[in-house]
């Protein structure tokens, strides 16, 4: 299996909203530990190693430390 | 107020060569008399092979350093003859808990498989283990092992077909000379440094404190991991057990701090009292720092010298992957030295001990910079993820086997080894070739036994099951092959032995003198066996 790279989401404005608001008023840090644990979850939920290892990549394009 | 442990120490003897003012060759000479070298000592000692061991201290290790032990080493050490004392002296435990703060989140159990001679895990102060390895080669081997304490190696260097040593004693420096050299030198090892071998790999900005604590204490036989405890906050903490009521404790100190002024009594004392309550009474028996290291040799052999142990390889110390991955260094090498010295073997065969043994060291730091980035994550971001995964532990169990507070040493299976002949038949379970072989409950005439102790003699064994092609011995080039069937030799009364090998009737494996597989087939032939042994001596 690969990476959805098709729109897989029904209501997309939705859910961006949601994750907007999920962070109003939270610090930077508070953020990042959010995200960290949301990451966690929906990682676990993937559960495929190839499909997250693929996502990892594609989040990494266009990033260089 | 407690009983603590009266280091032995053993008087130097000046050597009769140097005495004498000549220069012997001997035919091995270890350097360390750690668990390593010790190991080695008798290993080569039950082969038969004279050897010297060169000692700069006089002591068995100071401090108990080295605690766990894995069942692997301890499989070796029974071969050798000394794993039983060690496990009747240790505190043998399976569990482990994973706090943080005060609250537990996460529990395993190393769920040791039931009929296996030897534990998963067993806690024993390092001096107690060397004791009784230098017991057993003078009992044993007092003809085989020479000891020379107060001996330090002060250069090495390799001829065509000798080393050349000069090593210095009380008495002065002497020369020495030897066919071969297993450097056991530990972390630090002057020999090492003397051939130029360097290191691949990283230190780890953070320092534990060690401290080994003697007291009465009602903590179970556990090994207790805390991250963020009340006693250390923003660090993690570590607990072990050991015996003679002696307390292994760890505690983080990250970076910012002078290891000189950490391990002095009234930093430490103030560190315990935090943890145990003011009022335990409690003795210091040993504090040390150290900071987190993991790298490795990328080749363990430097011409008719070989590097062993925490010499060859450093691992930050959770999971217990420093002298158990060093003892089973030691067995990969001393029956294929063996072979070379008598002519069996190409010279070609000691160059797949660098090979499969660097292969399983780089495992093994694999494994200990996983747990080390995560007790000591090493950028916001990091720690964030690691927080995370706490968090979500606590009330999830998906986050659990994410937490990782060191993965506790299993042997590496020398899976792409060159040794190894590939399967043709199809087989289930773990006895790939390369992989230590699996112990299991057997009786021989009417007696009841271990498998594991009845392949012990440090020779191939051709293992047949359930049929007898008549064979009783195959030999290749003078090295032999003992061939055990099961159902004649030895009885597998509780079909453990063929569950464990995925067995069916005349299913054969061949065994290497270190107790690994080296090939299987489903039926018995004996030129598959000769070759097979010829590829495992690096012959084919």
């Amino acid at each position: 299996m690969s990476v959805n790279t098709k729109p897989n989401i029904e209501r997309p404005d939705d859910f961006y909203q949601e994750l907007i608001d999920l962070h109003r008023d939270l610090s930077d840090e508070q953020s990042r530990d959010l995200n960290a644990k949301l990451i966690l979850i929906l990682a676990n939920h993937i559960g495929d190693m190839d499909v997250l290892s693929e996502a990892m990549q594609m989040a990494k394009k266009g990033i260089e430390a | 107020m407690f009983n603590t442990y009266e280091y032995k120490e053993f008087d130097y003897v000046q050597s009769e060569e140097q005495k004498n003012n000549t220069v012997k060759r001997h035919k091995a000479v270890i350097i360390g008399g750690g668990p390593v070298g010790l190991t080695t000592a008798l290993d080569f000692a039950k082969q038969g092979i004279p050897c010297v061991v060169l000692n700069r201290g006089n002591t068995v290790s100071i401090g108990s350093r080295a605690v766990c032990y894995a069942k692997r080493p301890l499989e070796i050490w029974d071969r050798l003859n000394v794993g039983e004392r060690m496990i009747d002296k240790s505190v043998i435990w399976k569990v482990g808990k994973v706090f943080r703060d005060e609250k537990l989140v996460y529990q395993f159990d190393l769920l040791p498989e039931d009929h296996h001679k030897i534990p998963a895990f067993i806690n024993l102060q390092q001096y107690y283990l060397e004791e009784y390895m230098i017991d057993e080669c003078k009992k044993q081997y007092g003809d085989l092992i020479e000891f020379r304490w107060s001996s330090k190696v002060i250069s090495i260097k390799n001829n065509d077909d000798h080393v050349i040593m000069q090593v210095e004693t009380p008495d002065g420096v002497y020369g020495l000379e030897a066919d071969y050299v297993v450097a056991c030198d530990g972390a630090n090892s002057n020999t090492r440094q003397m051939l130029g071998m360097d290191f691949e790999g990283r230190f780890f900005e953070d320092r534990f404190l060690i401290a080994d604590v003697v007291m009465k204490a009602d903590f179970p036989a556990e090994r207790w991991f805390w991250f963020n405890p009340p006693f250390n906050r923003d660090q993690s903490v570590l607990l072990h057990m050991q015996s003679d009521d002696v307390w292994r404790i760890d505690f983080q100190l990250g970076w910012d701090c002078d290891p000189e002024e950490e391990k002095k009594p009234e930093n430490v004392i103030p560190r315990l009292k935090a943890m145990l309550g003011e009022d335990k009474e409690f003795e210091l028996e040993w504090v040390s720092v150290y900071q987190f290291a993991c790298r490795q040799l990328m080749d363990f052999r430097c011409g008719r010298v070989f590097i062993a142990g925490d010499a060859a390889h450093q691992v930050s110390p959770f999971g217990a992957r420093g002298a158990n991955t060093g003892v089973q260094d030691t067995d990969n090498l001393t029956w294929k030295l063996k072979l070379v010295m008598d002519g069996k073997a190409p010279d070609s065969l000691l160059d797949s001990y660098s090979e499969e043994r660097v292969f399983a060291a780089a495992d093994n730091l694999m494994n200990s910079s996983r747990s080390t980035d995560f007790i000591s994550p090493k950028s916001g971001v990091s720690k964030a993820f690691r927080d995370a995964t706490l968090d979500l532990a606590d009330d999830y169990e998906f986050a659990r086997p994410l937490v990782n507070s060191g993965r506790l040493s299993t042997p590496t299976p020398y899976v792409n080894s060159s040794l190894n002949t590939a399967d043709t038949g199809t087989f289930a379970g773990k006895m790939n070739p390369g992989t230590n072989c699996a112990d299991a409950p057997i009786t021989v005439d009417g007696i009841d036994g271990w498998f594991l102790n009845h392949i012990g003699n440090s020779r191939f064994v051709a293992l047949s099951f359930g049929r007898d092609s008549g064979v009783s011995a195959i030999e290749v080039n003078g090295i032999p092959c003992d061939v055990v069937v099961v159902g004649k030799d030895i009885m597998d009364t509780k079909g453990l032995l063929k569950e464990r090998y995925d067995a069916k009737e005349g299913t054969t494996y061949l065994i290497r003198p270190d107790q690994h597989v080296a090939a299987r087939w489903r039926s018995f032939n004996d030129n598959n066996i000769k070759n097979a042994i010829k590829r495992a001596t690096a012959q084919a």
